[in-house]
C-alpha cells in the first residue's frame, strides 16, 4: 500500500469513533500493541527528548525501503508513534520525503503535534524524514 | 471569616470557560493564577486613561501614571511589610528578580571560593541564575538535601554553612511538592553564621503572610502573575543597606543620575535597579491584585485553601494506586501525584479532555524528580476560587483514567 492509501485507511478507522474517549482508548490499544523496541537501540542518540515525554526512534534500510522502530514512555504518544510507523515504515525514502501526513489533522490529533507541545512527537516526525533523506543520499 | 466563594468566582470571567464541552476546572494555579475582572479593568484603564511614560515627564498624564505606579509600589511595601517603599524593586517576575539579584549580588559580594547554598527542591529559576553566577565568579554552589517526605534536612543545612557562605537562597514553598519550608529557622541560622538569605516566595505570597521584617529577610522575590496579577510583573525586595551597596545589573534609562562618556552615576533606590521603561500597566495591575487579596484577607484565603488541600488529599488517597509525591507535615495548596505506572502525560491528556486542567511534567524542578526517581508528576494546585465540587470532578476523572489504563 502507498502512504496515501495507509493514511486513508487510518482516517477511516478513526471515523468510527464519535467519542473522544473511544479514540484515545484506541490509541492506548495501538500503543500497547506496538512491536517491542529492541533494547540494543535504546541509546542516547536515538532519544527524542520532549519536556513531557520521551520518544525513541531507530531506522534502517532494507532492499530500498526504510523501516522504523519506535517507542515512548507515554502510551498515548506511543499510540501516535505506532500510527506514524504504520504510515511510513516499509516505504521508499523518496515517498517518505514526499508524504504530507495529513491524516494527523484529519483524525483530530493535530494538538499533539504542534511545535509547542513538548512530547517528542514533532521531533520524531522530523527525524523520520531526516532518516529518509539520509538513506536516499546513500542510494545515489 | 468564611469567604463567599460563589461571589469570588463571579469575579473571574475565565472560570466560565467550556473546554471540550465540559466546564473548566482549573488546577494549574501554581503555574499561573487567573485574574479577577478588577485587575483586567485596571490594566485597561491605565492604557485608556493614563498611558504615559513615568518619572521624567512634566505633563499631566506622566504625573498621573507616575503616581499610580508608585502607589502600586507602596501597596507591595505594605503587603510584605517592608520598611521603605524603595526597598521594593519591580521586575518582570520572580525569575527576573533572581537574575537581577544573582548578577548584582555576585558582582558586589562574591569572591572566588565563596559559597552559596540552595536546596534540592528549588525551581530551576532559583538554581540556574546561581549556577551562572558561580561560574562567572568562580564561586561554589552547595545544595541542602531533602528527605523522602520532601522536607529539607536541617542538620545537613547546618553542616553546609561555612565562613565562606555568602548567601542562602531557598524557596518558601516548593512549587513541585507544596512543602512549606521553615524560613524563620533557616534565616536565624544563616544570620548566626554571618550569611545573608534570599527567599523565593513565588509560591508563598498568594497563600501565606510573608512579613519581611518579622522574618528578617535580606532579600525576597515573588511573581505578580501567581498572585492574581498580570504576567510580566514581579518584585525583588531587599534591605535598603544591601540594595544601596550593590552594583546595578542592567544599565539604561531611569537608572542613572548623570551620564557622560567617561562616567555614569547611578540613580537612587529603587530606580537604580529599574533600567528602561518598566511594565507600568502591569505593576499598577499588580497593586490592584494585592488589594483583591488584602480585601479577602490572606488568612481567610489560607484557611480556605488548607480546607481544599486537606479535602483533596483525603479524596485522592481513596483512589487505588495513588501516590502523593511530597508529604511534608507543612504544605500549601499543591498536590503532586502519580497513579500506578500511568505516565503523567497520558493522565494529563485524558483529564484535559474532561475539562480538568492540571500540570504534568517535571515542573521546572528536575533535581526533585531525580531525587524521587520519577520522570515527572501530575500537579493539582488550588486557588481561592476552587471548590470541593471541582475536586470531586478531578477525583472522578483520575479514577476514570486509571480504569482506562487498567
Amino acid at each position: 500500500m502507498t502512504i496515501k492509501e495507509i493514511q486513508n485507511e487510518i482516517v477511516e478507522e478513526f471515523g468510527a469513533f464519535s467519542e473522544w474517549m473511544d479514540k484515545y482508548a484506541y490509541l492506548i490499544e495501538l500503543g500497547n500493541d506496538l512491536e517491542p523496541f529492541d533494547n540494543q537501540y535504546r541509546v542516547e542518540q536515538n532519544v527524542l527528548d520532549g519536556c513531557q515525554s520521551k520518544v525513541w526512534l531507530h531506522a534502517w534500510m532494507d532492499d530500498g525501503k526504510v523501516y522504523y522502530m519506535g517507542d515512548s514512555d507515554a502510551i498515548i504518544v506511543k499510540g501516535i508513534v505506532a500510527l506514524m510507523i504504520r504510515a511510513l515504515s516499509g516505504q521508499t525514502p523518496q515517498d517518505i520525503i514526499d508524504s504530507d501526513l495529513s491524516f494527523i489533522n484529519e483524525i483530530g490529533l493535530k494538538e499533539h503535534l504542534s511545535p509547542t507541545r513538548s512530547n517528542g512527537l514533532v521531533a520524531m516526525i522530523k527525524q523520520m524524514r531526516l532518516f529518509a533523506i539520509a538513506f536516499r543520499a546513500q542510494q545515489v | 471569616m468564611p469567604l463567599n466563594i460563589p461571589n469570588i468566582r463571579e469575579q473571574f470571567p475565565i472560570l466560565e470557560s467550556v473546554i471540550y464541552g465540559k466546564p473548566l476546572a482549573y488546577f494549574d494555579n501554581a503555574a499561573t493564577m487567573h485574574k479577577p475582572r478588577r485587575v483586567v479593568n485596571k490594566v485597561t484603564e491605565v492604557y485608556e486613561k493614563l498611558n504615559s511614560n513615568i518619572h521624567r515627564g512634566v505633563h499631566y498624564l506622566s504625573n498621573q501614571a507616575t503616581t499610580a505606579y508608585e502607589e502600586a509600589r507602596q501597596k507591595v511595601q505594605l503587603f510584605i511589610n517592608a520598611t521603605h517603599s524603595h526597598e521594593v524593586i519591580f521586575t518582570s517576575g520572580a525569575t527576573g528578580a533572581i537574575n537581577l539579584l544573582a548578577n548584582s549580588f555576585g558582582e558586589s559580594y562574591m569572591k572566588p571560593g565563596d559559597e552559596i547554598i540552595i536546596s534540592t527542591m528549588e525551581h530551576h529559576s532559583n538554581i540556574v541564575p546561581w549556577q551562572m553566577m558561580c561560574k562567572r565568579r568562580k564561586a561554589v554552589l552547595k545544595v541542602i538535601p531533602i528527605n523522602k517526605n520532601g522536607e529539607l534536612i536541617l542538620e545537613e543545612f547546618d553542616k553546609l554553612l561555612s565562613p565562606k557562605t555568602k548567601l542562602v537562597a531557598v524557596s518558601y514553598v516548593s512549587n513541585a511538592l507544596g512543602t512549606i519550608n521553615p524560613i524563620a529557622e533557616l534565616t536565624q541560622k544563616a544570620h548566626a553564621n554571618g550569611s545573608l538569605i534570599m527567599v523565593d516566595a513565588a509560591q508563598a505570597v498568594q497563600h501565606i503572610k510573608v512579613d519581611v521584617q518579622a522574618l528578617d529577610l535580606d532579600f525576597m522575590v515573588f511573581s505578580g502573575h501567581k498572585i492574581y496579577g498580570p504576567t510580566g510583573t514581579g518584585v525583588l525586595y531587599g534591605k535598603e543597606k544591601l540594595l544601596n551597596e550593590m552594583e546595578p545589573w542592567q544599565g539604561g534609562g531611569e537608572m542613572i543620575k548623570t551620564v557622560t562618556f567617561e562616567e555614569t552615576t547611578y540613580n537612587e533606590l529603587p530606580f537604580k535597579f529599574e533600567a528602561g521603561t518598566p511594565n507600568i500597566a502591569g505593576c499598577i495591575g499588580l497593586g490592584e491584585a494585592i488589594d483583591f487579596v488584602s480585601e479577602l484577607g490572606l488568612e481567610n484565603i489560607q484557611s480556605y485553601e488548607d480546607e481544599l488541600l486537606d479535602y483533596a488529599t483525603k479524596e485522592f488517597l481513596k483512589i487505588p494506586g495513588m501516590r502523593i509525591i511530597g508529604t511534608a507535615d507543612n504544605k500549601a495548596s499543591v498536590i503532586s501525584f502519580l497513579v500506578n505506572n500511568i505516565h503523567p502525560f497520558d493522565m494529563g491528556t485524558m483529564l484535559d479532555k474532561m475539562g480538568l486542567a492540571v500540570r504534568t511534567g517535571h515542573h521546572c524542578a528536575q533535581p526533585i524528580m531525580d531525587f524521587f526517581g520519577i520522570p515527572g508528576t501530575l500537579r493539582a494546585s488550588f486557588a481561592v476560587y476552587n471548590t470541593k465540587d471541582e475536586i470531586d470532578r478531578l477525583v472522578q476523572g483520575i479514577s476514570k483514567v486509571t480504569q482506562m489504563f487498567g
